[in-house]
C-alpha cells in the first residue's frame, strides 16, 4: 500500500494549460467550466478561452462539431488563456484532429479510447489510427476507457447505457480533478443542485465523477497527480465571471447607482444574448427586458425609455450594430442618454458568430450618417466589463449622450477571478433633471428650452414627460440653439453641429490619463492596445523587459475622446506598435489625430493573440 | 367624507394646441385631423404633461410639433418600436403614436404589426393618403395597382395592404377607421380609441390634395357618404343608404354581401359584434376592395387584452415580492464564491 501512496504525492507545478475538447454533444463547455469554478475556490488565478462550433449542428464525430474550452491555472497572477495546451483531453477523434497541433511539443493527450473505431476515425478525417501511425510520437499518451468505465459505474443505478454514456464529461472531469489535485467537493455539491430534480442524472454524474476521479487514482497509468498552489491574490472575496454576465452586472449596478429603472430593448445575436438571458433574471431590481421584433425596434425601444427617463440600453454584435446606426443619429441628435453595447465578431456580415475580433471600432467611431461624434469605450478583460458598464452610463447621463461600449466574443465568454468591489464605494451617477422654466421669451414670460446647455459640460436641459408646464417637442431636424424649435438656418446649423462635437470632445476633461506601465522613462518602444488584447499584450511586454528590452505599455479604455495625455505619451517613445485583431484600425485613429508613425500588428483569424505571437511582433519592430 | 379625485383642470383647443405655425400644404386633410385631436383633448380625463404624441417621418409626422404636450419627432418608421419603449417605461403616461401609410407600412410595417401584437398601451392614428406625400409623390404600399406615379410612370405592380386586415391580422385588440371629412367620427373614434387599454389602430382615410386628390372622394364626400359608408356600431344591425334601406348579411356561401333590406327581411342584417372572435373584423375589412364600393367605417374590433405594460410590471411586482427588492451586493455574491486573506 505504501506504493500508491508515494506513487499519489502530487508534485507541485506553477502552472498548467489545459484543453478540454469533445463532440459539441459531450459537454465539454460544462466540464471546462466546473474545473475553472473548482480551481477558482482553490485561490489560483485563471484565465478560460471557450470555443464553440461555428455550426449549429455540425454532424456528430466530425471536426466541425468539435467543442472546446481551454483554461490556464497559475499559482501566479496571469493574463492570458495560454499560448499552447500542456494538456489535451480528447473525448473523440475528431477532437484530437481538430486541437492536436495546438498542443505544446511533448505536451500530454488523455483520449477517450472507447470511441476510436475505425467509423469514429473516418468521420474525423484519419486514415489510419493516430494512436498507432505515429501521429502522437513525441507526446505523452494516455488511453482511457471513459465511456465503458462510465456505462459500468452507472449500471448499478439502474440507468441505461446510451443515458449513461452520456455522463462521460463528468468522468473526464473527475479524471482530470484527481489529476490536478482539484477538490471534490465544490463539484459534488453542483451536481446535487443543478440536477437536483433529475435523481437519476444527478446520480450518474455523481457515479461517473467519483469513477474518473477512482480512476486516476487506483489505475497504474499515471505516476503522479500534480498540484497548483493558490495564486497571491489580494485579499477580499472572489468569484469568477464571465464577460458578458460582468457587462450584464454593471448595468444593474448602474441602475441601482443612478437610481433609474434599467431598460434593455435587444435582438438576440450570438455573442450578446446572455446579456438579455441574465438581465430577463432580474426583475426584482426593476429590469425590463424587451426581445425586440429586431435590432432596429431594440434601440428604439431603448430611446423610447431614455426618453421617459430610464437607463436605457441596448445589446448586440456587430451586424445588428449597423441596423441601429439611424436610431444611434436620432440619439445624438436627441441628446438623450443611451447605452449601446457590441460584442464584437468575426465579420463581415455573418461571418465568424462564435469567434472573436475588434473589427467594429471604426463603425463604432464613425458608422453613422452626418457628423455624429459619440463616446466610445472599450473593456479590456471580463471583470472590467463591469466597471466600464458603469462609466458608460456615466458619461451618458451627465452628457446627455449615446454611449458605444465595446467588448468582443473572447470578453463575453471568457472568464477570470474577480475581486468583488464593496458596493458602497460605487461612484453615484447624478442624472440631473429640469423641472422648472429655465428661459424668458422676449415678453418676459417664462419657458423652457430643451437645448439650453450646460456652460461646463454643454449638456442640454432635460425635462421628462410628465414634468408639468415643460411641455416640449424634440426631434431629429436640426434644432434651433436653445430653444430646440425646428431650424433650417444655415448658420443654426454649423453651431450645433460644432456644439455636439465640443461636448462629446469636452469629456476628455472627465476622464483619467492613460497610465504608462513598464519602462515609463527610457522604453524602447511603446505597444498600444484596446480591449481584449490586454492580457496578451502585458503578457508580451513583460517576456520582452525580461529579455532585457525597454518596453512600455499603454491600454486604452476611452477611445473617444481620448484622454488629454495620450498624444504626449505616444511622441514620448522613438517606436509605437499597435496590435489589433482587425487590420490596423486604433493605428489609423492614433496616426490621423497624432500623426505618429504608429504601427499595426494584425491577427484577424477569429481567436486571440497569443503573448508568444506578441513578444515577436514587439521583438521584431525593436529590431528593425 | 368625500372622496378628492385629481381631475385634470379644464382646458381649451387652444391650451393643447403649440405655437409653433402650422405647415402643411393648404387644404390637406391634416388640418381637419389636427382640429379633431386638438379639440377631442380637452374632453379626455388627461393632463397636457402626461401626453405625449410619437412620430416618425412624413406629412403626418409633423403632427407631435402642433401639440402643446410632450412631443417626440423619430425616424422615418420606428414610431411604434420607440413608443413601446416609452409605454413601458411609463405606464403613468397618454402615448400617441401619429404615421401616414408610408411610415406605418412600408418601413416600419414589422414595427407595427408587433406593437399590436403586443398590445402596447398607446393609440395609434394612421393618415392613410394612399401616396408618398413628403418626398413628392411615389406610390404607397396602399396605393391601388396601377397607379401612376412619379416612381411608376408605366403604372404600380405592387398589390396594395388592406390596413384593416393587416392590424387585424396582427393581433390587434383595437381596429378602427374613419375619415378627414367627418370631424364628429373622427372625434368619436379616437376617443374610443384613447380609452381602449391597449394598442389602439385607427385608420383615417386622409385627402392628400397635393399629390392624390380625391382619393376617397367616392366615399367621403358629403353627397356620397350616407350611400358609400357603412357604419358600424356595436350590437346594431349593419345597415346603410338615406334611407337605412341597404344592409349587409350573410349569403349561403358564408360570405358577406350587400343587400337590400326590403329583399333579406330586417331579422337577416347582420348584427355588427366588436368583440366577435371567429373574424367577423376580418370578413368586413375584406367588404369593399377599393374606394368605390361601399366602406365600412368605425370600429372592427374592440376586445380585452393584457396589456403590455402592466403584465410587465406584473412580472417585476412578482419577482420583487418573491426575491425582495434588488440587492446589488447579494447579486454579485450570488455566484460560487471565495477568500482570499
Ligand atoms: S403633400 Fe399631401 S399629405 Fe403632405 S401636407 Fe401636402 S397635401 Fe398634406
Amino acid at each position: 500500500m505504501s506504493d500508491t501512496a508515494e506513487r499519489t504525492a502530487p508534485v507541485e507545478i506553477d502552472r498548467v494549460i489545459i484543453r478540454f475538447a469533445g463532440d459539441s454533444g459531450d459537454g465539454m463547455q460544462l466540464t471546462g467550466d466546473r474545473f475553472t469554478s473548482a480551481s477558482a475556490l482553490l485561490g489560483n488565478d485563471l484565465v478560460t478561452l471557450p470555443e464553440y462550433p461555428a455550426e449549429i449542428r455540425a454532424p456528430a464525430g466530425t471536426v466541425a462539431g468539435v467543442s472546446a474550452f481551454q483554461v490556464h491555472i497559475s499559482d501566479h497572477d496571469i493574463t492570458t488563456p495560454g499560448d499552447a495546451p500542456n494538456v489535451l483531453v480528447a473525448m473523440n477523434p475528431a477532437a484530437l484532429m481538430s486541437e492536436l497541433a495546438k498542443l505544446e511539443p511533448g505536451g500530454t493527450v488523455i483520449v477517450n479510447i472507447d470511441t476510436f473505431d475505425d467509423r469514429s476515425l473516418t468521420k474525423a478525417g484519419f486514415h489510419d489510427d493516430p494512436l498507432q501511425d505515429g501521429t502522437l510520437k513525441g507526446y505523452t499518451v494516455y488511453e482511457v476507457p471513459m465511456t465503458s468505465v462510465t456505462k459500468k459505474a452507472c449500471e448499478p443505478l439502474g440507468v441505461k447505457p446510451r443515458d449513461a454514456e452520456r455522463s462521460k464529461n463528468f468522468f473526464a472531469l473527475g479524471l482530470i480533478s484527481w489529476m490536478y489535485t482539484r477538490p471534490e467537493k465544490p463539484t459534488i455539491e453542483w451536481i446535487n443542485t443543478k440536477f437536483a430534480s433529475k435523481p437519476l442524472v444527478r446520480d450518474a454524474n455523481l457515479a461517473a465523477f467519483r469513477a474518473g476521479h477512482a480512476f486516476g487514482e487506483t489505475a497504474e497509468l499515471f505516476d503522479h497527480p500534480y498540484s497548483v498552489r493558490p495564486a497571491p491574490q489580494k485579499p477580499g472575496i472572489y468569484t469568477n465571471i464571465s464577460g458578458n454576465t460582468a457587462m450584464a452586472w454593471g448595468l444593474v449596478a448602474a441602475s441601482q447607482q443612478s437610481g433609474l429603472p434599467l431598460f434593455l430593448g435587444s435582438y438576440p445575436i450570438t455573442p450578446a444574448s446572455d446579456i438579455l438571458h441574465e438581465l430577463s433574471k432580474h426583475k426584482n431590481f426593476g429590469v425590463r427586458t424587451l426581445q425586440a421584433e429586431d435590432e432596429i425596434a431594440g434601440v428604439g425601444s431603448a430611446l423610447g425609455a431614455s426618453y421617459g427617463g430610464q437607463l436605457g440600453c441596448t445589446t448586440t454584435s456587430g451586424p445588428g450594430l449597423a441596423l441601429k446606426s439611424e436610431t444611434i443619429g436620432l440619439a445624438i441628435s436627441l441628446e438623450l442618454p443611451l447605452l449601446i453595447i457590441d460584442i464584437q465578431r468575426g465579420g463581415p456580415s455573418t461571418g465568424l458568430p462564435t469567434k472573436t475580433e475588434q473589427s467594429d471600432l471604426l463603425m463604432a467611431m464613425y458608422g453613422h450618417h452626418g457628423e455624429s461624434p459619440l463616446p466610445v469605450i472599450a473593456a479590456y478583460s471580463p471583470a472590467n466589463c463591469f466597471d466600464v458598464a458603469i462609466e458608460a452610463a456615466r458619461i451618458a447621463l451627465k452628457y446627455r449622450t449615446p454611449v458605444l461600449v465595446l467588448s468582443d466574443g473572447y470578453l463575453a465568454n471568457g472568464a477570470e477571478p474577480w475581486l468583488l468591489p464593496d458596493v458602497s464605494t460605487l461612484p453615484q451617477l447624478d442624472y440631473q433633471l429640469t423641472t422648472e422654466h429655465n428661459h424668458v421669451d422676449a415678453d418676459g414670460n417664462p419657458e423652457f428650452w430643451p437645448y439650453l446647455r450646460d456652460p461646463e459640460t454643454l449638456a442640454r436641459a432635460v425635462a421628462l414627460p410628465g414634468t408639468p408646464d415643460l411641455m416640449h417637442r424634440i426631434g431629429g431636424i436640426e434644432k434651433e440653439d436653445g430653444s430646440g424649435n425646428i431650424s433650417y438656418d444655415p448658420e443654426n446649423h454649423g453651431r450645433m453641429v460644432a456644439l455636439r462635437a465640443a461636448k462629446v470632445a469636452g469629456i476628455a476633461n472627465d476622464i483619467p490619463d492613460v497610465e504608462v506601465r513598464g519602462d515609463v522613462d527610457d522604453a524602447e518602444i511603446l505597444v498600444v492596445g484596446w480591449g481584449s488584447t490586454w492580457g496578451a499584450i502585458s503578457g508580451a511586454v513583460d517576456r520582452v523587459r525580461t529579455s532585457g528590452r525597454r518596453v512600455a505599455q499603454v491600454h486604452l479604455m476611452h477611445l473617444n475622446p481620448f484622454p488629454k495625455n495620450l498624444g504626449e505619451v505616444l511622441r514620448r517613445y522613438p517606436k509605437v506598435l499597435v496590435p489589433e485583431m482587425n487590420l490596423g484600425q486604433l493605428a489609423k485613429l492614433l496616426r490621423a489625430d497624432f500623426l505618429v508613425d504608429a504601427r499595426t500588428v494584425s491577427k484577424v483569424k477569429g481567436v486571440p493573440f497569443t503573448a508568444g505571437e506578441l513578444e515577436q511582433a514587439i521583438s521584431d519592430l525593436l529590431e528593425s | 367624507m368625500t372622496d378628492t379625485i385629481d381631475l385634470p383642470p379644464p382646458t381649451t383647443r387652444k391650451d393643447w394646441s403649440s405655437d409653433q405655425e402650422v405647415r402643411w400644404c393648404p387644404g390637406c386633410g391634416d388640418y381637419s385631423i389636427l382640429a379633431a385631436v386638438q379639440l377631442l383633448m380637452p374632453e379626455l380625463d388627461v393632463r397636457r404633461e402626461n401626453t405625449v404624441f410619437v412620430s416618425g417621418i412624413g406629412c403626418a409626422a409633423r403632427f407631435p410639433y402642433y401639440m402643446n404636450t410632450y412631443g417626440l419627432h423619430g425616424i422615418h418608421g420606428r414610431a411604434p418600436a420607440i413608443a413601446t419603449g416609452l409605454a413601458m417605461a411609463r405606464p403613468d403616461l397618454d402615448v400617441w403614436v401619429i404615421g401616414g401609410d408610408g411610415d406605418m407600412l412600408s418601413i416600419g410595417g414589422n414595427h407595427l404589426i408587433h406593437a399590436l401584437r403586443r398590445n402596447v398601451n398607446f393609440t395609434l392614428l394612421m393618415f392613410n393618403n394612399q401616396i408618398y406625400g413628403l418626398t413628392k409623390g411615389q406610390y404607397s404600399p396602399t396605393s391601388e395597382v396601377g397607379k401612376v406615379t412619379k416612381s411608376t410612370p408605366f403604372g404600380s405592380l405592387d398589390t396594395p395592404f388592406n390596413p384593416i386586415s393587416l392590424a387585424l391580422g396582427a393581433e390587434a385588440t383595437f381596429v378602427a377607421r374613419t375619415h378627414d371629412m367627418d370631424r364628429h367620427h373622427m372625434m368619436e373614434t379616437f376617443r374610443r380609441a384613447h380609452d381602449h387599454r391597449g394598442a389602439a389602430f385607427v385608420e383615417i382615410y386622409q385627402n392628400c390634395n397635393v399629390f392624390n386628390d380625391g382619393a376617397f372622394e367616392p366615399l367621403t364626400a358629403k353627397a356620397n357618404r350616407d350611400d358609400m359608408l357603412i357604419p358600424l356600431v356595436h350590437g346594431e344591425p349593419i345597415r346603410f343608404g338615406n334611407e337605412k334601406e341597404k344592409g349587409v348579411a350573410i349569403n349561403k356561401s358564408g360570405a358577406l354581401e350587400i343587400v337590400d333590406v326590403a329583399d333579406v327581411g330586417e331579422d337577416n342584417i347582420l348584427v355588427h359584434d366588436e368583440q366577435h372572435d371567429r373574424g367577423l373584423g376580418f370578413m368586413l375589412s375584406r367588404l369593399a376592395r377599393n374606394p368605390h364600393d361601399p366602406t365600412p367605417i368605425g370600429v372592427f374590433r374592440a376586445v380585452d387584452r393584457p396589456e403590455y405594460s402592466d403584465a410587465t410590471s406584473q412580472q417585476l411586482a412578482a419577482a420583487q415580492a418573491q426575491k425582495g427588492p434588488g440587492d446589488l451586493r447579494a447579486l454579485l455574491h450570488s455566484g460560487a464564491t471565495w477568500v482570499v486573506d
